[in-house]
C-alpha cells in the first residue's frame, strides 16, 4: 500500500519536476515564465506528433525500433518547446515586452496549439474515442529495466519507471550543481539577481537569458512528453494535462528556488495531488479540495519564507523585470 | 608629475534622445596622477565616464588609451583596456559573497575560488584593504561595499581607476582612509579619475582637476593653483556665494518632546533605542549618522508612519491647543496639527511623489482632501505648481509634464517646494539636497532659512557635515539607534560629529 502510494505520487511528480527544474533555470535568469503550462503542453502535443508519424511510417507495430521510436518523438518535442521558447524569449529580452502578460498569452497559446494539434490528429484517426493512442512508442518510453518486477517494494519505489523519470532527477541534481558550483552558474544568478551589475562585469544579459530561458523551456516541455508518453500510457486527450504546469509554477516556490529541494516537492505535490484516491469515501466534489491541497502548501511556505525574510530564500532580484542597459 | 599618457578623449559628444548629455569634451589623463572631474549635477560627468567604462557608446569623438585609438562598447571591453569603473550604485549582487562578486565575469582558467581567494587577499594586503572575503553583500556597511568594488577592479588588473561620487555615503573617517589607499595606488603608477562636486575633497586629493558644465568641456587646473571660489565659478559660470547665512535662533518656542522613543524592526532589531530629545520653534536641528543608524525611524516616528513602542512619547506642542501626543495618531491627524515631513530617500520617486503623475497631481497628493465634493479642483493646486516651477527655478516643459521624466535635482525641488508650502509648525527633511546641484541646493538652504525665521521648528537630516555645520543651530548624532551627542553647530567640528557617528558601538567594534 505505502509502496504504492509512493510509487503513484512519483509519477505524478516527474512532470511537476520537469517543469518546476525548466521553470528554476528560467527564472534564475531573471525571467518569470508564465509560459510554462502551455509550453509542457507544446512539448506533449510535439512528441505525439512525432510518435504518431512515426507509427504511422511503420508497416506493423513490430517494426518498431526502440532507437527511433524514443527519439524521434525526444526531437520533436524538444523542436517544440525550444520554439515556444525562443517566442518567450524575443518577446520579453529583445522587446522587452511584459513577462506576466506574454507568459499568460504563451500558455493560452499553447494549450490552443496542443489542443488544435490533438484534435485534427483524433479525427484524422477517427476515432470513436475524444482521445488518440500511440501504444507502440508509449513502450518503449514506458521500458523498465528487467529484473524491476522480481524486487517486491523496492523495485515498485526506484525501479518501475520509464527512463524520463530518471532523467528527471538527473538533470535536477546537473542544474543544482550547475547553479551552484560552476561559472557559468554563478553567471546566470548574477544577472537574474542584478542584470546591470552583471552587464558592467561583461556578462551577456541577453545572451544570458535567451540560453536559460530556452533550455528551460526544453526541460519543461519533456514534462509534457513523459506526460503523454509514459503517465498516460500514450493516450492523447485534448485538456488531459490538467492544472500540472501550474503547479509546476507552484513548486518553484515551494522548493525557494532550489532543484534539489523541488525533487522532494515534486514527490510531495505528487502525492497530495492523487492522496484523494486513497481516502474511501469522498465525493466527487471534496476530490477537488484534495487536488488544490498542493496550492494550500505554497501558501504556507510563501508565508513561512516571507516571515524568515532571509534573502538566498527570495526568488532573483530582478525577476519579471527587463533589462536595458541605456535605461536612465 | 607623471609624463606618460594614460587615457586621452577627444572630442566625445553623446545625446539621450534630444538632450545632449556631453558635447565635444576633450580630457586627458596621466599614469600616476589623480584627477578630478568636477561638475554640478547633470553636468555629464558620470555619462562621459560610462562611455570610457563601456556603459554608453559615444555619438561621435575618440577614446585614446595608452596613445593608441581605442573602442569600448562594452564593459568587457573596458577590462581590456584595464579601466576599472566604481560606480556611484554600487554593481554588486546582494546575495552573493564578496569573492563571488569579484570573480563575476571573469572567464579564463579553472572555476576555483581558493585560488581566487589568494589572490583577492593578496590584492587586500598590499593595498591595506580590511574586509571580510565571505560576507554576503546585504550584510556590509555601506563602505564595505566600496571596499569590494574597488577589489574588483583591481582584480580585473585595472591601470585606470574611475570612481564615480565615491565619498558622498562615507562618514570622513572612512573618506580618509579611502584617500589613503587611493594615494597607495597612485604610488603604484595607477591612474585615478574621481567624480566629484566636493571642492574641498578635489582640493585634497587629486593633483589636476577637469572641468565640466552643462556637458561641455569647460578646463583643466593643477590643483595647486585652484582655490573653492575659482573652481566653483568654473563649475558655476557666474560668481556664487557660498555662504549660508545663519541667524541666530531667536524666540525659541517648545514643539516637539521626544522621550523614551524606541522602535523595533520586523526583524527583531532596535532600530531606535530610548531616543529624548527637544526641538524648537525658530531653530534647526540637525541630525547627523551614517545611513541606516536610526534617522529615517525618527522622522517617520515622528510623522506617525512608524510602529513605536509603548513607552514611547513625542509631545507636540501647538500655539493653540494643549500638548499633544503624537504616538498613535495617524499620520493624516498628524500632518493636520502642522507637522509635515519632507522626506527625500535613495529611491527619490519612491516616496512621496508619483512619476506618472504630473506636477500639479503631485501637489494635489497633499491637497485632495480639501476639496467639496467628489469632482477634483485642480486650480489651486496648479498656481501652487507654477508658483514652485517658478521659485526653485523647476526645468520642467509644463506643469503637467510626468514628475518621472524631470531629471533627479528638479524632482526633488518639486517634493521640498510642496512640503514647505503647507507653512508647517515643525518640518522635518531629509537629505532635501541630494542629487541637487550648488545654486539649487543653497535655494533650498535658504528656504529653509526663511522658515525658521518665520518660527518654524526644523529637523533636517542631512549627509554633507560641512552643510550641516553650517546651517544648522543644534546637531543630533545618531548612532546605531542611540543619540550619542548633541553639539553646538557653531562650535562643532567634522572631526568630532565623525566620531560620535562612530562611537561606542560595542557590537561593530568587537567583530573587529
Amino acid at each position: 500500500m505505502i509502496a504504492t502510494i509512493i510509487q503513484r505520487a512519483i509519477v505524478q511528480g516527474i512532470p511537476l519536476l520537469f517543469g518546476s527544474t525548466g521553470e528554476i533555470m528560467t527564472e534564475k535568469s531573471g525571467n518569470l515564465n508564465l509560459g510554462i503550462p502551455g509550453i509542457m503542453y507544446v512539448g506533449g502535443i510535439s512528441g505525439v506528433i512525432g510518435a504518431f508519424l512515426y507509427e504511422n511510417s511503420l508497416a506493423a507495430p513490430e517494426d518498431a525500433n526502440g532507437f527511433l521510436a524514443i527519439l524521434i518523438p525526444l526531437l520533436c518535442s524538444i523542436l517544440g518547446s525550444l520554439i515556444m521558447g525562443l517566442i518567450y524569449c524575443f518577446l520579453t529580452v529583445t522587446l522587452r515586452a511584459n513577462q506576466n502578460v506574454t507568459g499568460l498569452a504563451m500558455t493560452t497559446f499553447g494549450v490552443g496549439f496542443g489542443n488544435f494539434f490533438g484534435g485534427s490528429l483524433i479525427k484524422l484517426v477517427d476515432s470513436d474515442v475524444p482521445s488518440i493512442t500511440l501504444t507502440t512508442t508509449s513502450n518503449f518510453f514506458r521500458a523498465t529495466l528487467p529484473f524491476a518486477e522480481t524486487t517486491g517494494w523496492f523495485g515498485k519505489i526506484f525501479l518501475s519507471y520509464g527512463f524520463l523519470a530518471y532523467a528527471a532527477i538527473i538533470i535536477a541534481l546537473g542544474c543544482s550543481f550547475f547553479l551552484n558550483r560552476t561559472r557559468g552558474g554563478l553567471h546566470l544568478r548574477a544577472v537574474g539577481e542584478n542584470p546591470a551589475t552583471a552587464d558592467a562585469a561583461g556578462i551577456s544579459v541577453v545572451k544570458t537569458k535567451y540560453l536559460a530561458t530556452c533550455i528551460g523551456s526544453v526541460i519543461a516541455g519533456f514534462g509534457g512528453l513523459y506526460y503523454v508518453m509514459d503517465y498516460a500510457n500514450g493516450v492523447w486527450s485534448n485538456d488531459g494535462f490538467g492544472d500540472r504546469g501550474w503547479l509546476a509554477i507552484a513548486l518553484v516556490i515551494f522548493a525557494i528556488w532550489k532543484p534539489k529541494t523541488s525533487i522532494f516537492g515534486s514527490i510531495l505535490f505528487g502525492g497530495l495531488y492523487i492522496i484523494y484516491l486513497f481516502i474511501p469515501g469522498l465525493a466527487l466534489r471534496t476530490q477537488e479540495l484534495f487536488k488544490a491541497l498542493p496550492y494550500v502548501v505554497t501558501i504556507i511556505v510563501l508565508i513561512i519564507v516571507s516571515i524568515r525574510s532571509k534573502k538566498e530564500n527570495q526568488g532573483p532580484q530582478s525577476l519579471g523585470l527587463s533589462y536595458f542597459r541605456e535605461e536612465r | 608629475m607623471a609624463e606618460a599618457l594614460a587615457l586621452e578623449l577627444k572630442g566625445i559628444t553623446k545625446t539621450f534622445g534630444g538632450v545632449v548629455a556631453n558635447k565635444d569634451v576633450d580630457l586627458k589623463v596621466y599614469k600616476g596622477e589623480i584627477l578630478s572631474i568636477l561638475g554640478e549635477n547633470g553636468s555629464g560627468k558620470t555619462t562621459l565616464m560610462n562611455m570610457v567604462s563601456g556603459i554608453y557608446y559615444p555619438d561621435s569623438g575618440e577614446i585614446l588609451v595608452d596613445g593608441k585609438s581605442a573602442v569600448i562598447s562594452s564593459p568587457k571591453d573596458a577590462f581590456a583596456y584595464k579601466i576599472g569603473m566604481i560606480h556611484q550604485h554600487f554593481k554588486l549582487v546582494d546575495v552573493f559573497t564578496a569573492t563571488q562578486n569579484i570573480v563575476l565575469g571573469i572567464k579564463d582558467g579553472k572555476f576555483n575560488i581558493k585560488a581566487v581567494e589568494k589572490k583577492v587577499q593578496d590584492i587586500t594586503d598590499k593595498y591595506g584593504f580590511n574586509i571580510d572575503l565571505n560576507k554576503k553583500i546585504y550584510e556590509m556597511s555601506v563602505s564595505e561595499k566600496q571596499t569590494v568594488e574597488i577589489i574588483k577592479v583591481l582584480y580585473r588588473g585595472a591601470d585606470i581607476l574611475i570612481l564615480d561620487e565615491p565619498t558622498a555615503v562615507l562618514t570622513p573617517q572612512e573618506t580618509r582612509k579611502l584617500f589613503d589607499i587611493l594615494r597607495k595606488m597612485k604610488k603604484d603608477g595607477k591612474s585615478i579619475i574621481i567624480i566629484t562636486h566636493k571642492l574641498h575633497e578635489v582640493l585634497e586629493i587629486s593633483d589636476r582637476v577637469t572641468i565640466l558644465r552643462k556637458g561641455e568641456y569647460v578646463d583643466t587646473v593643477d590643483t595647486k593653483d585652484a582655490t573653492e571660489q575659482s573652481l566653483t565659478e568654473m563649475m558655476m559660470g557666474e560668481k556664487v556665494d557660498l555662504n549660508i547665512t545663519r541667524e541666530e535662533p531667536k524666540n525659541l518656542v517648545e514643539r516637539l518632546v521626544v522621550d523614551n522613543l524606541t522602535v523595533i524592526k520586523h526583524d527583531g532589531t532596535v532600530a531606535l533605542d530610548s531616543i529624548e530629545f527637544n526641538a524648537y520653534g525658530g531653530e534647526i536641528l540637525g541630525v547627523a549618522g551614517i545611513s541606516g543608524c536610526g534617522q529615517k525611524e525618527l522622522l517617520e516616528s515622528i510623522a506617525g508612519l512608524q510602529t513605536t513602542t509603548k513607552k514611547s512619547s513625542i509631545l507636540y506642542k501647538p500655539d493653540d491647543l494643549g500638548p499633544q501626543q503624537l504616538v498613535g495618531k495617524t499620520p493624516k491627524e498628524i500632518r493636520k496639527l502642522g507637522v509635515a515631513l519632507s522626506f527625500v530617500p535613495e529611491d527619490r520617486l519612491g516616496m512621496g511623489l508619483v512619476g506618472n503623475m504630473d506636477i500639479i497631481d503631485n501637489m494635489m497628493l497633499r491637497s485632495y482632501k480639501s476639496g467639496k465634493g467628489s469632482f477634483l479642483n485642480r486650480k489651486q493646486p496648479k498656481s501652487l505648481a507654477n508658483r514652485i516651477i517658478k521659485n526653485l527655478e523647476v526645468v520642467t516643459p509644463s506643469a503637467s509634464t510626468p514628475v518621472r521624466q524631470l531629471s533627479g535635482g528638479n524632482v526633488q525641488k518639486v517634493l521640498v517646494g510642496r512640503e514647505i508650502s503647507s507653512e508647517p509648525k515643525v518640518l522635518m527633511v531629509a537629505y532635501p539636497v541630494r542629487g541637487l546641484d550648488i545654486n539649487s541646493s543653497y535655494t533650498i538652504y535658504n528656504l529653509l532659512s526663511e522658515q525658521k525665521k518665520k518660527g518654524t521648528a526644523i529637523i533636517f537630516v542631512g549627509e554633507d557635515l560641512d552643510v550641516l555645520i553650517e546651517l544648522c543651530d543644534r546637531i543630533m548624532v545618531i548612532n546605531s539607534g542611540k543619540i550619542t551627542g548633541i553639539v553646538d553647530g557653531k562650535t562643532a567640528t567634522k572631526e568630532e560629529i565623525g566620531l560620535l557617528m562612530t562611537k561606542s558601538v560595542e557590537r561593530d567594534d568587537n567583530n573587529e
